[in-house]
């Protein structure tokens, strides 16, 4: 993984001492709120219903298990003994006092981490496969370029006051569990003609009150161009987003109004003045930074482990969980662990400080130190020789980490909701915890099958329900809780916004609307292996709406 | 009849906080004065907006509260929330005291 050099170490340590002169000079009266907002919001600071929110970067979601321990200090020190796991790979922590964030940050800081740009009107952590350097169907480990454009992009003199915030996402597999499409711009790995790796390069994509998918104006850029492109790109961005209404600032509106063809030309035009400038990648820069992601010391084991084969047969909750929770590894003998943070009504994401210590412990002892971070809410162990599956397994279930609904319908993405967001028109986590508890059953679960449910508490979709198969949109109607339902998205590499279903439901409907929904789909699939978004293609939103709204 | 409340969070430490006249910030919204909407409620804004203010809170506002059962209650479920703490964690917030 990759370690700070001094430059890195030196620019967040002065980070940190700057902040916290801000602060003192907010608490003195010296900066006025209206001046401090900006800068603290530059450092991830945001005030909430209850308290100060700070939100931690996680670079493309990779944790080392000295960071995630830091995590649990910080949890248990200033804050109150959890933190909660965002849609973009972050960490939150939801209490911490304004007076106390420079100390935390210095914190963070020794365990090269931090909190710059995690909001504000710039370039933001760039997110991306939780399964980077494990996944069987990866071309190459996108998390380099994930670097590459982190030291590019961190306090860039140019792009600090973009019209609006911009968020980027690569993926190095064919399947993309990054959804890239829904990013200001996605970057897809794939090979030309001559087998040379590139980028697809999208652009425009976003959710929020206009949900679109990204066009993608490159085909093929070589691997050297990115950073130029990339520059051209937020120049062309930087000179003509809209800056005269929040609500048509992003990247999307730009590329949707002046048309795709039009806004790639105006970044060819602006490109060819640099790609062969000082952003050109040179080669021994990039194997420096690809160095750092060098694959752990894999063992050479073979494909049946019998104990582990032994366990699968006599223990029936670890062979549910090896079958929802444990992906192929593309090294023969090893294993990729999701570790769900959605116990059975329980609090999406969220984690204790006692299990962060416990993820890491296990990090260390199963999978070479490494833990990711995933948009969905959970966490990874990317490389866990199958053979220790159940030892590891065993441990996870004591501390609660051993849900085995990976990819289920309870394995649910809900945002903070107003339980916490300024922002937010109701609450989503309660409505998470019903759902979950209503669809707790596993039998139940594997008879649904794969299925995406998102739950957002305002228009500003943090958990990307345009693109869930069933979303949800809390929305406020005259002082009461209401939520709408969408159905047919996809975030994947077929991404798709999916449609608003009709009237919204109140609070105390919403559950069983949605397992009316659920029900229709299993009364009309052809059979057990058309999965929901699949009969969703067949039949269309009418059994659905007919079963929801009569015939009306 | 509306009666209001002015709300802030406190600039230390983030809570949510609600003013009395003898400009004091307080945890409990039963500690508040209720001011009628209107004229009266707007001055106690202004002055819980003072400079002297702006040193101890962030972002005062005005809401509507009502007497359910004898105690001062935000009217919007929002509020409600900030003066009791995550619907979802009663272990944590006012409410937990």
């Amino acid at each position: 993984m990759y370690i700070y050099d001094d430059y890195d170490q030196k620019l967040v340590d002065e980070r940190v001492e700057q902040f916290r002169d801000q602060v003192k000079r907010r608490i003195s009266g010296e900066l006025s709120e209206e001046d401090f907002r900006v800068l603290r919001l530059m450092n991830g600071v945001y005030l909430q219903l209850h308290a100060y929110m700070l939100r931690i970067a996680i670079p493309y979601g990779t944790i080392r298990t000295s960071q995630m321990r830091q995590f649990a200090y910080i949890a248990r020190t200033y804050d109150k003994g959890y933190g909660h796991f965002s849609t973009r790979q972050n960490l939150q922590f939801n209490w911490p006092k304004l007076v106390e964030i420079p100390d935390i940050l210095a914190d963070l800081a020794k365990v090269q981490m931090h909190a710059i740009q995690t909001s504000g009107s710039c370039i933001r952590n760039t997110t991306t496969d939780q399964y980077a350097g494990a996944a069987i169907d990866e071309i190459e480990d996108p998390r380099p370029w994930c670097e590459i454009i982190r030291q590019w992009s961190t306090m860039h003199p140019e792009f600090t006051y973009l019209p609006r915030k911009f968020k980027m996402a690569v993926t190095g597999s064919a399947s993309d569990r990054a959804a890239v499409a829904i990013h200001d711009i996605g970057l897809r790995m794939r090979k030309d003609e001559q087998g040379e790796v590139g980028f697809e390069v999208m652009v425009g994509g976003g959710l929020g009150r206009t949900p679109m998918i990204a066009k993608t104006i490159c085909e093929f850029l070589p691997k050297e161009d990115l950073l130029s492109y990339l520059e051209a790109i937020l120049r062309v961005y930087n000179q003509f987003g809209r800056r005269d209404n929040k609500y048509k600032a992003r990247i999307k509106i730009l590329v949707h109004e002046i048309g795709a063809d039009k806004f790639a030309n105006l970044v060819e035009k602006e490109w060819e003045n640099i790609r062969d400038g000082v952003l050109q990648l040179p080669q021994d820069e990039i194997e420096e930074i690809k160095s750092h992601f060098s694959p752990p010391a894999f063992e050479a084991l073979s494909e049946i482990s019998p104990s582990h084969e032994e366990k699968l047969n006599s223990n029936q909750a670890f062979s549910y969980w090896v079958k929802n929770n444990v992906n192929e590894h593309k090294i023969t003998g090893y294993s990729i662990v999701n570790i769900s943070l959605k116990p059975i009504g329980g609090i999406p994401g969220d984690v204790t400080h006692q299990q962060m210590d416990c993820v890491a412990d296990l990090a260390d002892q199963y999978s070479f130190s490494e833990i990711r971070s995933t948009h969905e809410q959970n966490l990874v162990l990317p490389h866990v020789n199958t053979e220790d599956l159940f030892a590891l397994w065993s441990v996870l279930d004591r501390f609660e980490l051993a849900t085995p609904n990976s990819g289920l319908i309870t394995d649910l993405i809900s945002c903070p909701g107003l339980d916490y967001c300024n922002l937010a028109n109701s609450r989503s986590i309660p409505l998470a915890q019903k759902l979950s508890n209503r669809f707790g059953d596993l039998d139940l679960q594997h008879d649904i099958g794969k299925l995406q449910l998102k739950i957002s508490g305002c228009i500003n979709a943090c958990t990307h329900h345009h693109v869930g198969h069933i979303g949800i949109l809390g929305v406020d109607k005259r002082g009461e809780e209401f939520y709408q339902i969408t159905l047919g998205g996809r975030a994947d590499e077929n991404a798709k916004v999916g449609k608003i279903l009709g009237a919204a439901f109140p609070s105390e409907k919403i559950v069983d609307a949605v397992e009316t929904v659920i029900n229709t789909y299993l009364d009309l699939r052809t059979d057990k292996s058309e999965t929901f978004l699949d009969a969703y293609a067949r039949v269309g939103a009418d059994p659905f709406k007919e079963a929801l709204y009569g015939t009306r | 009849m509306t009666l209001q409340v002015v709300t802030a969070n406190r600039l230390d430490d983030g809570r949510a906080v609600f003013y009395s006249k003898n400009d004091e910030w307080h945890n409990s919204i039963d500690q508040a004065s209720n001011i009628k909407a209107g004229d009266s409620a707007d001055q106690l804004l202004v002055k819980a907006s003072s400079e002297a203010n702006q040193i101890v809170v962030v972002g005062a506002y005005l809401i509507d509260v009502e007497e359910v059962n004898g105690r001062c209650t935000p009217s919007k479920y929002r509020e409600m929330i900030r003066t009791r703490g995550p619907s979802v964690r009663p272990d944590l917030g006012y409410q937990a005291k």
